[in-house]
Formats: structure tokens, sequence, C-alpha cells
């Protein structure tokens, strides 16, 4: 195992200056590739994400025009798939740290190539849970007022301080480790149009691959990650608390801020395994994103849903002992009453079954751990509803005299196409970045094959 | 003699102050007129009224301002009334669910159904005891888990004990209504949501039950995208009004009035708030939940009516 983890590394360690030279090239092309051409099915893809959002703004336009009346939330449900939706961005965004900085303090190398994925999956997780909380917001003409009147003691206010640091950061985290990729990219991609390099340039910050320059980044890195652990952790534990923080039964519960990282970690390191197949096939990156990756990955999953399933157990099973009042009807609601389907499908095919199967090896092979890893997604998505909506109807106060509209929750067409516009959202950054950018990072592949591009870069030491 | 001397020696100073006063309003709405005779154009209409000194004068309809309407400025509406904690008392050994208090509340705050502010509710405490209508407000809670949660200070508890809402800044994240544990919270969903007719809104009008001031304290500004709720009728209470959902009720179910002055009305009956909530075991909703409520309610014991279930089904559409 400890062999597949680190492939070729004594090789590498015997190459000549020329042989290392060639590796480096020979990464740079396949890397670069997708940056030089885009085939038909990557315009259809982009393409289809376009129309994806541009239907969502239009959705987005008529609930600003006629006010959140068209969606079927209501005065007991008052949250329902928006901010479900806010708390799955969250959650896939913290991928980010685990992957780049927990692996990494830790003293994996594995993860190398795919840190940059899951950096980019936090980024643009972030960006639209951000954009996603302005579109549940009955004013957003007043966002500002959270400035000018801002309350530091409302947990909302946190996060919008968290949301934003957290954003900086993660910018930051993929922006230091890409400079040597867009300088290269500024100095070879001659036949892209001006505003393009322009913005290579621009980006590259002059990077030249001084000695200096490497040292200074490799040090920005080291501090981000440390810097970046307790945000992540930060960031969804306040997110749980806007529902640990009211009285509400089901919200109601000391366990929210663990339960909640636990499940983002979990959350985002499916997404991470899919962006990884698909990236892996569309870009030919077998020679980097390998099998080992995936099955690296697939261990860390097993064990990621063991930590979530603690918690659940903590979660669900706890107060299910006790059949309390309120949260009582709403257990047995979420067991064996309206939501026992969806609650359960959840729960296995999102939790137990992805832990056992990936127990063996086979399982751990890229496809059918993508596969597994696409469950997982799926469910931790409708797991985020599971949290919100059966919680609001089932307050303390019965739901009476209400038209019957108002006493259920089904999200409307123009909830569902914004919520679809904010995944594709997040699809178009990653597939936009993957265009400009390269989605693997060269320099730390190879330094973990021992081929410093440092030296590479400054031969005369 | 000498007392009688001194007291049409201070009639005399307040005689001259109040013509002093007079003449200074007068010269006031000269210069007014002076300054802003181009800005508001007349109407034609001439209007009676008495000056502070009791001269009958011709004003036009168009400059006239009442004082009595005066503007609650934000500051004033966010400390509230002096001396005073608010306080309710729902005596539900008298409701017979006739829901007047929903119906006049709605007719006041220009509200049609299904918005409720105030809500009726069937209760049942265990699978054999037997059932009671518990009439919702807001509790205006001495803990409030709205205000605690609001990001921008718009729903905020004054010294009076009422919590109310800012709807001009209000951003509608509607986290006070998910913080609310009695659901007493409503959102306007649409432009005009729940807002009754124009002829439904003058009719209320006309019958002079509507709400006073246009400060925050009327909660009749409410716009879409907003939160509002019950706002235990402060405007009246600086008018010396009991709210209506307590003068409509047939039964005399609701009492309203002052924690510092231990007393509470219900229009007719008037008692000392301390020894009703005493001597017949008033309690508060959720007491457990610490909000610490300020309606506490009398259980439904010795009941002037039998329960009946409601037959209508109430809201059926939105």
């Amino acid at each position: 195992m400890e062999q597949d983890a680190h492939p070729g590394f004594e090789y590498h360690n015997l190459l000549t200056e020329e042989e290392k030279k060639q590796h480096r090239q020979e990464m740079r092309e396949v890397v670069l590739r997708p940056l030089r051409h885009t085939g038909i099915a990557g315009k259809l893809w982009i393409a289809f994400l376009v129309i994806v959002f541009l239907f969502g703004c239009y959705a987005y336009y008529l609930q600003l025009k006629n006010g959140l009346k068209v969606t079927a939330m209501r005065d007991y449900a008052s949250w329902g798939l928006y901010i479900s939706n806010f708390v799955f961005f969250v959650a896939i965004s913290l991928v980010g740290a685990l992957i780049s900085s927990v692996l990494r303090l830790t003293n994996f190398s594995w993860y190398r190539p795919i840190t940059r994925i899951a950096e980019i999956i936090a980024v643009s997780g972030i960006i639209f849970a951000g954009l996603i909380i302005i579109v549940d917001m009955g004013r957003p003409d007043r966002v500002l007022n959270l400035f000018t009147h801002g309350r530091i003691q409302s947990p909302i206010v946190w996060d919008v301080i968290i949301v934003s640091t957290y954003l900086v950061m993660s910018i930051l985290f993929l922006y230091f480790p890409l400079l040597p990729a867009i300088a290269y990219c500024r100095d070879t991609l001659t036949e892209k149009p001006k505003w393009q390099r322009w913005i290579y340039k621009k980006l590259a910050l002059g990077w030249t691959g001084s000695h200096t320059q490497w040292r200074l980044m490799k040090k920005s890195i080291a501090i981000i990650c440390i810097l970046i652990i307790p945000l992540a952790i930060s960031i969804h534990t306040v997110t749980a608390w806007l529902f640990a923080t009211t009285l509400r039964p089901g919200w109601d519960s000391t366990n929210f801020g663990p339960y909640f990282v636990a499940g983002a970690f979990q959350a985002g390191t499916a997404c991470v395994i899919i962006a990884m197949f698909v990236f892996r096939k569309a870009y030919n990156l077998q020679k980097y994103i390998t099998e080992v990756h995936f099955n690296q990955m697939g261990k860390l999953l097993v064990f990621l849903c063991l930590i979530y399933a603690y918690f659940n157990l903590n979660e669900y099973l706890v107060p299910a002992y006790k059949m309390r009042g309120a949260e009582g009807k709403l257990l047995n609601d979420l067991f064996t009453g309206h939501y026992a389907p969806l609650y359960w499908s959840v729960q296995v095919f999102g939790m137990a079954l992805p832990a056992v199967l990936l127990l063996w090896k086979k399982a751990r092979k890229p496809l059918p751990v993508a596969i597994i890893a696409l469950a997982v997604v799926v469910a931790a998505w409708f797991k985020r509803y599971l949290i919100v909506t059966p919680i609001m109807l089932h307050p303390y106060t019965p739901i009476q005299n209400v038209p019957a509209n108002w006493a259920v929750y089904f999200p409307t067409w123009i909830e569902i196409a914004i919520v679809s516009a904010s995944l594709a959202g997040v699809l178009l950054i990653i597939t936009v970045f993957s265009k400009f950018f390269p989605i693997v990072s060269i320099w730390e592949t190879l330094e973990n094959e021992g081929i410093e591009l440092e030296e590479m870069d400054n031969p005369e030491k | 003699m000498e007392k009688n001397n001194k007291e049409d020696s201070q009639r005399r100073k307040f005689l001259k102050y109040g013509l002093f006063a007079g003449g200074a309003a007068l010269a006031g709405l000269g210069i007014h007129k002076k300054l802003f005779a181009d800005s508001i154009p007349e109407s034609g209409q001439k209007v009676k009224v008495m000056t502070a000194d009791g001269k009958l004068m011709e004003v036009d309809s168009n400059h006239m301002h009442h004082m009595a309407e005066t503007v609650i400025t934000n500051v004033q509406a966010r400390e509230g009334i002096e001396g005073k904690k608010f306080v309710m008392v729902i005596d539900m050994a008298r409701c017979a669910n006739a829901r007047k208090c929903v119906e006049s509340c709605q007719k006041m705050h220009h509200r049609k159904p299904p918005v409720e502010w105030i809500k009726v509710k069937k209760m049942q405490d265990a699978p054999d005891s037997s059932p009671y209508w518990m009439a919702q407000p807001c509790f205006h809670c001495d803990n409030p888990p709205c205000t605690k949660v609001c990001p921008v200070d718009a729903t905020f508890k004054r010294k009076d004990g009422v919590v109310l809402i800012d709807n001009d800044r209000c951003i509608g994240c509607r986290f006070c209504m998910a913080a609310c544990p009695y659901n007493a919270r409503v959102f306007n969903w649409g432009n005009d949501w729940g807002v009754a007719s124009k002829a439904a809104q003058d009719s209320a009008s006309a019958e002079g039950n509507t709400c006073a001031n246009n400060s925050i304290e009327s909660s009749m500004q409410d716009k879409m995208g907003t939160v509002s709720k019950c706002d235990f009728c402060v405007d009246m209470a600086r008018q010396q009004k009991l709210p209506d959902c307590v003068t409509n009720c047939p039964n005399g179910t609701l009492f309203f009035g002052d924690a510092n002055e231990d007393v509470v009305t219900n229009g007719e009956d008037t008692f000392r708030l301390s020894e009703l909530i005493r001597d017949r075991g008033g309690y508060r909703y959720l007491e457990e939940l610490g909000t610490e409520p300020r309606v506490y309610y009398l259980p439904a014991v010795e009941r002037q009516f039998p329960f009946e279930e409601d037959k209508v089904i109430h809201n059926p559409v939105e």
C-alpha cells in the first residue's frame, strides 16, 4: 500500500536532469491541453450549464418582481429549499480545507494532484452559498443593512463575517499554488486572445520562479494551511448555529455543530471524487489522477461516513430514546411517517451502504467509487432538506386554520429553477476555471515524485 | 385672600405666556407660510380652526396639520411608553371560539384572511383531557428569541415590554420566524400580502377603529418581503384605548393592562393582575422554554361555555 501511495518515488530520484525536464514538459503538455482545445462535448456541457443558469436568473427575476409568494414557503415553513441548499453549499466548501490542509499537515502526500479540484469546489461552493442566501432574503435590496445596522449578537452576522473570510482565504489558497502555472500559461499560451493573455500577465504577479518567489509562496501556503482549519470548522459550525440557537424541536441540539462539520467533510469528499472522475476522463489525466487516488479517497470516505454515522446516532437515536413531546412527533414522522422513505433512503444510500461497500477494494476502483460518491452527494443534498423542512412543519403550537398549502411544503418550479441554477453555477465556475487554468497542480504533483520545480527553475544552485 | 391673589397672579401669568405663545405660533405660521407658500398648493377650501388662544381662524384645507396624528419618531417608538409594562391575560374559561378577536384585529390593521396576527387554536393537553380554545397573540416575551437573532435590529424589545418590528429596516431573512417557538410572526410574502381591500379599509377607518399614528408602533408600514406580527396595539395605548381584540370579544376573554399598575381590564371587568393570576391558576404558555411571555393564561376550568367543535373551515384558501 505504501508503495502505491508514492508511485515511483525512488525511481524518480534516480532520474537525470534531462529526464526530469522531459517529465515536466510532458505533464505541462497533458495538463494544458484542455486549455488549448475544447471539444464538442465540452462546449455542449458549458452551453447546458449556461442555459440552466440563465433560466434560474429568469425565475429569480419573477421572484424579485412578485415577492417570495412565488415560492412554496409560507408562515409555518418559512425556510425551505434555499436554506437547505445554502447549508449544502457551505458543506461542500469545507472539503478544500480538508484535502489541502488537514492531509498536508498530517504528512500525507498522495492528495497533491487533487488539491486544486478540492479548492475550486470550495471557492465555487462558498460563492453560491453567499448568493443563495441573498436569493432567500425578502428584501435583497436592503442587504447593506447588515453592515449599517449589523448586530454582532446575531448568528447571521457571524455567518456573514465567517463566510466572507473563508471565501477570501479559499481564493488565496487556490491562487498562491497556481502562480507557477499562471506564469507558464502567460509564457506559452501565445495563441490565446489578448484579454486572456492580459489576465494571465496580471495574475502571474511577475512570477519568474526565483528562489525568493518560491519561498514566499510556500511560506504563504503553509500559513493559510493552518489558518484555514479553524475557519472551515467555524463556517459550518456557525451555519449549524443558525438552527441550533433556536428553540425549535429538532434544531434545539448541542450536537449540531460537529454533526454539520462531519456531514460537510463527508459530502465534500464525495464531491471531489466525482470531480476527479470526470476530469480524469474528460481531460485524459489518467497518468496524474490515478487509481491510487480513488482508492485512497474511497478509504477516506469510509472513515468520514463512519464519523458522520456516529453523529447521526447522537442526533436521532438519543432523542428517539426519550421521544419527548414535539420532538417525538417529528422523529416519528421521520422514522415511520411522511418523511420515512426519504429519510431512510438518505441514511442508507448516503451513509450506511457507502461505508460498507467501500470496504472492498473492488468498490474503490474509479467507476464504482464515483457512483457511490454520487449517491453520497445526492443523499447529502436531501439530508439538508430533511434538516430544514420537517422541523419547520413540526412546531410547538399546532398548525390550524391555515390554507392547505401552508401546512405542507413542496418547492415550486421557481424554487427548483433557482436552486438548479445555483448548482449549475457551481459547476460552471469549476468548468470555466478548468478551461483557464490547469486543474492539476504541476509543481505539487511532480514534487511528490521527487522532481523539484524550484530547483529546475533555479539550476545554478 | 393671599392664596386667591397668588392663584390670580398665576392665572395672569398663564394668560400672558399663553398669549405670547399664541403670538409666537402665529408668527411662526406666517414665517411658515412665507417659506412654504409655494411648495403646498392651496385647495381653495377653507377650514375653520381655533388657535391655542381661542381665536377662530380660516386656513386652507391643504395647510392643515393634525397635531393628534403627529408622527411618533423611530426613537420614541423604539423606547416605548414611559412607566408602562404592558401585559395581557387570556381567560380561557370565557372563550367560545367566536373569533371576534381575529376578525377585529384584521379589520383594525387592514388585513384580510388568512393573515392572522392573533390566532384561536384548539388545544388538548392529553388524549383524555378536555379540549379548549386558546387565543394566541404575540407573547411579547421578556426573553425574546426573535429579537436576539435579528441581524439588523429591525425587531426590538421596548422598555414597556412590547416587541415591535421596523418594516423599513427588516431584510426579510425570517430568522425571527424560525426562532419564535410560538409561530407568532407572519411574513409579507408578496406585494399587499393579506392587505384588505380599499373599501374594507375605508369602512374600518370610518368606524374609527384603525391605527392612530403612522409610526412603527401602528405596524401599518409592513411591506413586501418583511415580517409583521401582533403589536399589542401600543398606538391605541398611547391614546388610552384598549386593543381591538380585547374590546371586540363578546365574552370578555382577553384582558389588557399594565403590570406596573398591577391592573388588567377587558373593558367591563377590571382586576388586580397579581390577584387574578394567583387566584385563577394563571400560567404562561410553554413556560419551560424560558421565553418569559407577557401573556398569562387562566385555565379553562368552570367554563362559561361547553367545548364545541368548530364546524367551519377557516381560511380555506390563500
